[in-house]
């Protein structure tokens, strides 16, 4: 073996060592700083995980998109949504007085909130897009009060790492991270356009976050649950969609 | 640094200009190994874009300009194809198979191998001045008529000299760097315009294009450019001799036209 390519190989041992335990540090500190994301794992963990920790250091105060009034969509679409349950269909026919948003888990004052009281609070306006996955978005106005507000009411525990929310629709949850649910533009949103938000759009409250896709965006919400780990919710994938196939990030 | 030649053309070993010139065997390979690799990640995760971006793009086959479009405003224009959501209208009576989910990850996943792959070949094709000897033109060549000539070489089809197996031609270095530094760069930011996260840091990134749909649109126009230049590349490769061309790019030796027989 000549001195050169006993070098290279030297060089290039060396080279691997120190790529693999980088990568070993480097996933270290990614989960120290909660850069991973529930989905991590499986085929595509990589590129799920790259894309979430990114977004996490680029993104983490940045605003969506605020637009004028004057380009509110006036046609917004709906989507479809399941046949509501006979429960809905119960508390729609009472005029919602009866629905309750459910608060648990790492809290200190576990709390049931009606309509009425989320609207008593410091109500805020959004003028933003929702996009779907499939390619279609709208634009539109949201009115509701920002969820670290109720998250602040309810007094979050500090080892609280994400929100998970549940839908009254069977099998319908999805979760966020700290810095989204506390993050100025996510509402429980209970008015749309100037009017109650519609049926078809998950009134009578929807969790609204726009700087992520469509499909986080769930409707009708009747529970949120603090946490510090999504291992006992569901597959501990982060929510209904990434059981799915879909990323738990996706603000993509 | 290399010499630089009368006509601005750099006197590399590796850079011959005709075929008296190259030696019998010679060490240096045709491309180099880093261009090697990278061709081939690049090509991988160029199958996976659009196998997982035509099953993304089914879920709604239509396209509009500006900021937002749906089922309830025009199109700009519609594919006609049937479409995985049943809400779409298609004018087809049938509904194709949802395949966003693993479809939408894979995308992801490979557009994140070839950008950091794009990246590497950037920087390897910037410092080692791969993109100024191999792909830029000199001034000399650089004229009308020598890419009329060219181009009048490439509709007759014709087979090129042996000696063009070591350099590239006008016609293709001028579409290599179009692909490289234009389609690329643009599809890559047309696509992170789609991020609703990404344009919250990066606003100007989508209202520079006019909105996220007119970044879709254009996404969509530019994936069209690539399939058209893969589809050109491979039958050029496929006339200039696909044996020699493929174990050039594979193996970096170029062999002549006997040994590929």
């Amino acid at each position: 073996m000549s001195d050169i390519s006993r070098r290279r190989l030297i060089l290039g041992g060396l080279a691997a060592a120190a790529g693999v335990s980088g990568l070993g540090v480097a996933a270290r500190l990614a989960e120290k700083y909660g850069l991973v994301p529930p989905d991590h794992g499986g085929i595509y963990g990589a590129g799920e995980t790259l894309t979430y920790a990114c977004q996490r250091l680029l993104t983490r105060h940045s605003f969506a998109r605020e637009f004028p009034r004057s380009q509110i969509s006036k046609r917004p679409f709906p989507n479809e949504i399941e046949p509501p349950t006979e429960a809905f269909k119960r508390l729609q026919a009472g005029e919602f007085v009866d629905w309750r948003l459910a608060v648990d888990g790492l809290v200190d004052q576990p709390a049931l909130f009606s309509l009425d009281q989320l609207r008593s609070y410091p109500s805020r306006t959004q003028i933003t897009e929702l996009a779907c996955e499939e390619g279609w978005s709208y634009i539109a106005e949201w009115n509701g009060v920002p969820l670290s507000h109720v998250l602040n009411l309810v007094g979050v525990h500090p080892q609280a790492r994400y929100v998970v929310y549940f839908s009254i629709e069977p099998d319908t949850w999805e979760s966020i991270d700290m810095a989204d649910a506390m993050h100025p533009q996510t509402f429980l949103t209970y008015g749309m356009n100037g009017d109650d938000l519609p049926v078809a759009h998950g009134g009578p409250l929807r969790m609204r976050m726009p700087r992520q896709l469509g499909y986080k965006n769930v409707k009708f919400i009747t529970r949120l649950t603090v946490t510090d780990s999504m291992k006992r919710f569901g597959k501990g994938m982060g929510g209904a969609s990434p059981e799915y196939g879909y990323a738990w990030y996706a603000g993509i | 640094m290399a010499t630089m030649g009368s006509a601005g053309v750099p006197l590399e070993p590796h850079v011959a200009t005709s075929a008296s010139e190259r030696p019998a065997t010679t060490l240096a390979p045709r491309h180099s190994a880093l261009v090697r690799v990278t061709h081939w990640i690049i090509t991988l995760c160029f199958f996976a874009l659009l196998l997982t971006g035509i099953e993304i793009l089914i879920s709604h086959p239509r396209f509009y300009w500006g900021e937002t479009g749906s089922d309830l405003t025009p199109p700009l224009f519609k594919i006609p194809i049937p479409a995985s959501r049943h809400l779409v209208p298609t004018g087809y009576g049938y509904t194709l198979p949802d395949q966003n989910g693993w479809s939408r990850a894979l995308h992801f996943q490979a557009a994140w191998l070839a950008v950091l792959t794009g990246l590497l070949y950037a920087i390897y094709g910037l410092s080692t001045g791969h993109f100024r000897k191999n792909l830029l033109p000199s001034k000399g060549d650089l004229s009308w008529r020598g890419i009329v000539s060219d181009v009048g070489r490439h509709l007759r089809f014709e087979r090129p000299a042996d000696a063009e197996a070591w350099s590239y031609n006008l016609l293709q270095r001028l579409t290599y760097l179009f692909v490289v530094f234009v389609l690329f760069p643009l599809v890559i930011w047309t696509g992170l315009a789609m991020s609703p996260a990404f344009t919250s840091a990066f606003p100007a990134s989508v209202i520079m294009l006019a909105g996220r749909q007119s970044a879709r649109t254009i996404h969509f126009f530019v994936s069209l450019a690539l399939v058209l230049f893969l589809i050109v590349h491979v039958v050029m490769v496929w006339v200039a001799g696909f044996g020699r061309r493929m174990r050039a790019m594979i193996t970096g030796r170029v062999g002549t036209r006997k040994e590929s027989i």
